[in-house]
């Protein structure tokens, strides 16, 4: 079971009280009448899904109710930080730098 | 190949069994070969062993990062049926079930295909419902599939509890008779010695590192941990990894890979007669000829590669099993692990041609592959053969995300697959 940390609790928590809610920082197109098949395809179906560093959305649905990012490795299942919604993805050659300093398992 | 027979076994019983061999070779990898499977899974070596068999192409090699076998063909809890709604699914299923009734004659390798029956619980109105919209489907198509009474199911495997006040009661089953188990590592061993007979290559520790293809985007071949194999076509069968080598290819693919857990007791004395599914709890159980319960779980709710997954998973499993059969609360459980599915948004496989000429994908099997590994494997041989896919696979494609053609099992499936 993970530990996560809700950066509006500001608290670390058992996963049971949060939900997944797949890929972070997409963007439903404004013009969604208009656009074609392949970026329909690619805005509602495709998925990042990396081994390796993963920006995701997590629900704090047994806490705060309130949705969330997070930067985790999808091999250890570490989470590298996690940041509220609508902050900017954080810089992944500083994610992964800082894990190097601290010597992080990986 | 030395064939197994009984006389084989007195034979070799008498000269205190020195002479059985390997049942595959293990040889170095040619440069080039005509078709390169990667993923040495049931599904992998299963493609090659009917390439060999039924399209006569022995120019080939199957790529195993591992070994053979120690994915998910030796993590699932190896349940067959085919009893899916859609009929997509009762095509590939069901070729596979009667490819599976055959299988160990074929191979001549014993795969202790056991059809001893699954039984799907339903717990309320909405299951009810559900499972008799599958029977009235799977029996105009063809499929066995037979609703039972409370009490047919506590006959049909009596640690059933159907207690009027159990925590989980049971208005009835769905059960398909031809359904059942096999031994899942004899699949893998039964597929890699009859392709390895039939002069395929099969490469154990070769990981591939990337994919090449020549100025018209057509594939050259792989880049491996053991040097550059050239290829004429390829196809990926790498079920968790295969959206990380298709992005070698440079396709994105519609899958999500997450850890699958499963479990297994300690030995017990026959007692479970079949294999028991209930979606609304989420629990599977069959006992395994060694004895051992064999249980399965949910996915984890977040992407992973670790091979691993939450205890609460499992817990929450145990805990619904403990409730549909009280006589199992003091069994003591053995071992845990976990495998990476590749589950699609539509909780339908793909397996057909790719933007990428040469370049073949057979994926997305996500929690229920097992059951299809022979007739997946037969259909995938054909599509690269002949480079267009089989009548009953045909509706499995990668585009049917863009064009809308989805396979919608996951909304009206009996799922926990």
């Amino acid at each position: 079971m993970l530990l996560i940390y809700c950066p509006y609790c500001e608290e670390e928590r058992s996963e049971l009280e949060f939900r997944g809610a797949g890929d972070a920082h997409i963007a439903r197109p404004d013009n969604i009448a208009d656009i074609t098949d392949e970026e329909f395809e690619e805005y509602f179906f495709l998925r990042q899904n990396p081994k390796g560093l993963i920006f995701e959305r997590w629900r704090h649905i047994h806490g705060c109710g309130r949705f969330f990012n997070a930067a985790r490795d999808t091999v250890s299942d570490r989470f590298y930080t996690t940041y509220k919604a609508g902050e900017p993805k954080p810089d992944v050659a500083a994610i992964l730098n800082g894990e190097r300093d601290k010597g992080a398992a990986r | 190949m030395r064939k197994y027979s009984v006389f084989a076994v007195a034979r070799e019983a008498l000269r205190g069994h020195k002479g059985w061999g390997p049942q595959w070779a293990s040889p170095e990898p040619r440069k080039d070969y005509d078709v390169i499977i990667i993923g040495g899974g049931g599904h992998g070596l299963g493609a090659a062993y009917y390439l060999a068999k039924e399209h006569g192409i022995t120019n080939v090699a199957v790529l195993e990062k591992g070994w053979i076998g120690g994915g998910n063909t030796g993590r699932n809890t190896t349940i067959i049926r085919s009893n899916y709604l859609y009929e997509e699914s009762m095509d590939i299923y069901e070729h596979s079930l009667k490819l599976w009734e055959n299988l160990s004659q074929d191979l001549n390798y014993n795969v202790m295909y056991s059809p001893r029956g699954v039984m799907m619980l339903s717990h309320n109105i909405h299951d009810q419902q559900s499972f008799k919209r599958h029977i009235n489907a799977n029996r105009l198509y063809g499929i066995d599939n037979e609703w039972l009474t409370p009490e047919q199911a506590k006959a049909y495997c009596p640690p059933l509890d159907i207690a009027k006040n159990a925590r989980y009661p049971i208005n009835g089953a769905a059960l398909q008779r031809r359904g059942g188990t096999a031994r899942h590592d004899a699949v893998a061993w039964g597929y890699a010695r009859g392709a390895s007979d039939r002069g395929v290559h099969i490469i154990q520790n070769c990981e591939v590192t990337g994919i090449r293809r020549d100025e018209n985007g057509h594939v050259t071949g792989v880049d491996t941990n053991r040097g550059f194999i050239g290829a004429k076509k390829i196809g990926v069968s790498a079920a968790g990894h295969s959206s990380v080598l298709m992005e070698m290819a440079g396709v994105r693919v519609p899958l999500q890979s997450q850890p699958l857990q499963a479990l297994v007791s300690e030995p017990l004395k026959p007692i479970f007669p079949c294999v028991v599914m209930s979606n609304s709890v989420h629990a599977y159980i069959s006992q395994s000829d060694k004895g051992e319960f064999v249980i399965g779980a949910g996915t984890d709710q977040y992407n992973s590669y670790s091979q691993t997954g939450g205890l609460q998973i499992i817990t929450h499993t145990l805990d619904a099993i403990c409730e549909l059969f009280p006589m199992f609360r003091r069994v003591k459980m053995m071992r845990q692990w976990g495998g990476i599915v590749d589950v699609t948004q539509d909780r339908s496989p793909i397996q057909g041609v790719t933007p990428v000429p040469g370049l073949f994908l057979n994926a997305g099997w996500g929690t229920g592959g097992f059951k299809a590994t022979p007739g997946s494997a037969n259909l995938f041989a054909h599509l690269i053969a002949k480079g267009e896919p089989h009548r009953l696979s045909a509706g499995l494609t990668l585009d049917r995300f863009r064009t809308g053609r989805l396979i919608d099992e996951a909304a009206a499936a009996a799922v926990a697959h």
